[in-house]
């Protein structure tokens, strides 16, 4: 048998109040696609960053090539030819992509030839087909090419084992294809590859080998011969799972929110909504699929009066809500769940108490200048009954609850408003699979009480399972509109890639 | 006004924007690694007061401008300590620094307020360059410390934009987990800018007191260390501006002095107050022109901890 090219040993890894890893054993060989499957949370991310040197290990060992080796800082990790794509880029915004690249490369010589680093970046981008513009800043760069940088500035290292932290989660179904193509031709050279996923699916398309984690323990492993999708989900999950939600026949009524032609400019001042229309009546829910980025936070914003509409109209109700204030909006019932939970959604130091009063310090909970305590309290604790929130107590700082019971604290908040029109930004993301069933629930509640629902998401089976009708996004345009029965999996792909039917690229 | 007038106004703009210019270089480069430093008014004062001590006792300005470095060093030496091994608040820490660099400085000079200086910064005009019409007057009728300082802006500018440290550095300033994540220390880094920045105000302060006024007086600075910090603003974070904005605020300093010699009746007060409210409009100007956004380092003032999220 061949030694391994990294071997993790007995690895633990405590945070104040978590055991993110407990004694686990993983062993990477080269030529082969490696995937770590596991739910948000069960440590994938943390096993991996502690193989980077930039976690120390509570207990553990790590052995390259058979030899005991130290890794106290990410120098060492990438002296031991080891490479990561985070989840959360590392890349410098007001770089270029050349200066992102040399950033990694310690020991080039004192002045800086951008030009040699230039053009290795073209070399190696041709021979992997991973095409970027070395001298484009960062910031100018969508999500899919900001991970093609990571992953050239690996491969120009020459790292040998390659580790990407759920690098499917920004790209769409062809991105993703080409991927995995990239992968196994990096495989293919000799390289130990680690796929970070919770796609089962994706895994079982690409992996030679998996290793499965569920709350900080590996639940088992299995080989590409091996692999049994039933089996897979019960190392996952602990259980069996349920994504068939009993949906009741959709009663729609009139149009509550109608878009017409809305544009909107980004937070860099780039086009960032362009054009866009659409209606959404009275107990259906409108979803908006799209690779995170291409304009659905900005959409949702415009809505909610956050960012200024530079062009078109947005009537809700029948009236003309163009450009009108978030308070405005708020109290004619338009409520918006925003995909940062503890930075717009609530005040992460403030108690639950405090957060529910937040949004209507100037309704109920209000007698004049006065909070009404005990209508506030009494609130409070209803919501907690009614979403079945688990905390300590409602004074305590919401940010010390996990993210499933956030997430019902802030549905919970806004349901209670009894809203006409809801904007929720990927609600379950993050989430384990029991949070994910309560949160979808509740809003397939909320349509039953004929609200309307716009729903942004970047899981298809999401959309599928909750929407009636479904519009694709890309680069700020809406490419298509279904209703959810003619759903088709390709095609949506393609026009989230901004591919149209005429077979032209959308841009 | 004659040009001779006009002359000495500029050549005295550049004297006393010297001091201006090395706390301003100083803090240039310690932000860009992501630290702010409020401590180079606390900096400059123990620089001044150590420089003045060492070059009487030595009898060579050179020794007073080794021994504030040093001092200034040491000073930087405990803010770094406190922000990037204790990650404590960048702003706290720089007043504490400027504080105890008052304070301490007032005590160590207490016997040679208003003693004559043993070792000065003399004017040299250089051979040739001096004779340069109206240019040679301005700017090759200086002490060394000027001439030093002509070589350090291209210097600090070329190794922040053209070489591999320079990248590094600014990287840090923007986004230093990704630098970390590169494998470069951080830590260590950041250490080595802040003291350069404190080397660079304690030469600032020795010029004060070795060059510009040859003397030792408590509080001497001013508030200058402020209007350096408040440059660094104007400057966006480069070496050039910063030595623009320098001679700039220098020239309003000579001009205000001037004016006050010429026996204008304007007051006293209201004249030397002038570089300090050119400071604020400068601030509001140059927010105003940016849409209310600086070019500020995007994580300057967050502490750094590579286990934190
Ligand atoms: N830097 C950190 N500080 C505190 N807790 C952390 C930190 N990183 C991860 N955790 C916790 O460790 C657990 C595992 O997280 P993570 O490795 O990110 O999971 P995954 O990548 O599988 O989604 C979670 O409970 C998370 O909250
Ligand atoms: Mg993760």
């Amino acid at each position: 048998m061949v030694t391994p090219l990294i071997s993790m040993l007995g690895i633990t890894k405590r945070f104040p109040g978590v055991i993110a890893n407990n004694k686990i054993n993983l062993e990477l060989y080269p030529g082969e696609i490696h995937a770590l499957l596991g739910e948000n949370g069960s440590g994938k991310s943390t096993l991996m960053s502690i193989l980077t040197g930039l976690y120390q290990p509570t207990e553990g060992k790590i052995l390259v090539e058979g030899k005991e080796t130290q890794f106290s800082s990410p120098a060492d990790a990438i002296k031991n030819g080891i490479g990561m794509v985070h989840q959360h880029f590392k890349l410098i915004e007001s770089f270029t992509v050349a200066e992102n690249i040399a950033l990694s490369d310690t020991h080039g010589s004192f002045k800086l030839d951008t030009a040699q680093i230039e053009a290795d970046i073209a070399e190696l981008s041709s021979y992997y087909g991973l095409k970027i513009d070395p001298h484009a800043h960062v910031w100018q760069l969508g999500v899919s090419e900001k991970q093609r940088v990571e992953i050239l500035r690996m491969l120009y290292h020459k790292s040998k084992v390659l580790i990407l932290d759920e690098p499917t989660a920004v790209l769409t179904p062809q991105e993703t294809r080409e991927l995995f193509i990239n992968l196994r031709k990096m495989a293919d050279n000799g390289c130990a590859v680690v796929f970070i996923s919770h796609k089962l699916n994706e895994v079982e398309e690409l992996a030679d080998r998996i290793t499965v984690l569920r709350s900080g323990v590996v639940s088992g492993h299995m080989t590409k011969e091996e692999i049994n999708r039933a089996s897979l989900i019960k190392m996952m999950v602990g259980r069996e799972l349920n994504t068939n939600y009993d949906r009741k026949e959709s009663h729609t009524g009139d149009v509550v929110l109608k878009l017409e032609k809305i544009s909107a400019l980004g937070d860099m001042h780039t086009l960032a909504l362009d054009n866009v229309s659409f209606k959404i009546r009275a107990g259906e829910i409108y979803g908006i699929a799209g690779v995170s980025g291409n304009g659905q936070r900005e959409l949702a914003e415009v809505i909610a009066g956050m960012r200024l509409a530079m062009g078109g109209k947005m009537y809700f109700g029948g009236d003309d809500f163009t450009n009108k204030t978030p308070r405005e909006k708020i109290e004619a019932g338009i409520s918006y769940v925003p995909e940062d939970r503890l930075g717009t959604g609530l005040a992460p130091n403030l108690s639950s108490v405090d957060n529910i009063i937040l949004k209507e310090y100037n309704g109920r909970f209000a007698e004049g200048w006065r909070i009404k305590w005990q209508a506030a309290v009494s609130a409070a604790k209803h919501t907690v009954e009614e979403f079945d929130i688990k905390q300590g107590s409602i004074y305590q700082p919401v940010k010390m609850m996990s993210g499933g019971n956030i997430q019902k604290l802030l549905l919970g908040r806004e349901i209670a408003a009894k809203p006409k029109l809801m904007v929720v930004l990927y609600p379950v993301r993050g989430l384990d699979i029991g949070a994910i069933e309560a949160v979808h629930k509740l809003l397939l509640k909320l349509k039953e009480q004929n609200t309307a629902i716009l729903l942004v998401s970047e899981e298809l089976e999401e959309i599928a399972a909750l929407a009636d009708r479904v519009g694709v996004m890309f680069a700020g345009k809406l490419m298509g509109e279904f209703a959810v029965q003619d759903m088709d999996i390709e095609k949506i792909g393609a026009l989230m890639a901004g591919v149209t039917e005429d077979g032209g690229e959308g841009k | 006004m004659s040009e001779d007038f006009i002359v000495s106004l500029l050549a005295a703009a550049i004297t006393m924007g010297t001091p201006l210019l090395y706390a301003a270089l100083g803090e240039v480069i310690c932000e860009r690694s992501g630290i702010i430093n409020l401590g180079v008014e606390g900096m400059m004062l123990i620089g001044a007061c150590v420089g003045f001590i060492a070059g009487n006792s030595f009898g060579s300005p050179w020794a007073g401008v080794a021994a504030a470095i040093a001092a200034g060093a040491l000073l930087a030496l405990i803010h770094a300590f406190l922000t990037v091994t204790l990650r404590a608040n960048q702003v706290v820490s720089g007043l504490a620094v400027t504080l105890f660099g008052t304070g301490l400085s007032g005590y160590l000079g207490q016997d040679y307020v208003g003693q004559p200086a043993g070792a000065v910064f003399g004017k040299i005009a250089l051979p040739v360059l001096s004779d340069i019409p109206v240019i040679g007057s301005i700017l090759f009728k200086q002490d060394a410390l000027v001439y030093i300082s002509y070589f350090l802006v291209p210097l600090a500018a070329w190794y922040f934009y053209k070489t591999r440290s320079g990248l590094f550095l600014r990287a840090m300033g923007e986004n230093p987990a990704a630098v970390d994540a590169a494998g470069i220390n951080v830590f260590r880094l950041r250490y080595l800018y802040i003291i350069v920045g404190g080397a660079l105000a304690g030469v600032a302060g020795a010029y004060l007191s070795l060059a510009y006024a040859p003397s030792w007086l408590e509080n001497m600075t001013a508030g200058r260390g402020w209007i350096a910090v408040a440059l660094v603003i104007f400057a966006l974070w480069d070496p050039w501006r910063a030595m623009a904005g320098s001679y700039l605020f220098g020239g309003i300093d000579a001009l205000g002095f001037n004016l006050q010699v010429l026996g204008l009746p304007v007051s006293g007060f209201i004249l030397n107050m002038l570089p300090y409210i050119f400071t604020v409009l400068v601030l509001v100007l140059v927010l105003k022109r940016r849409g209310g956004r600086s070019a500020a380092p995007q994580a300057l003032g967050l502490p750094y901890d590579r286990e934190e999220r």
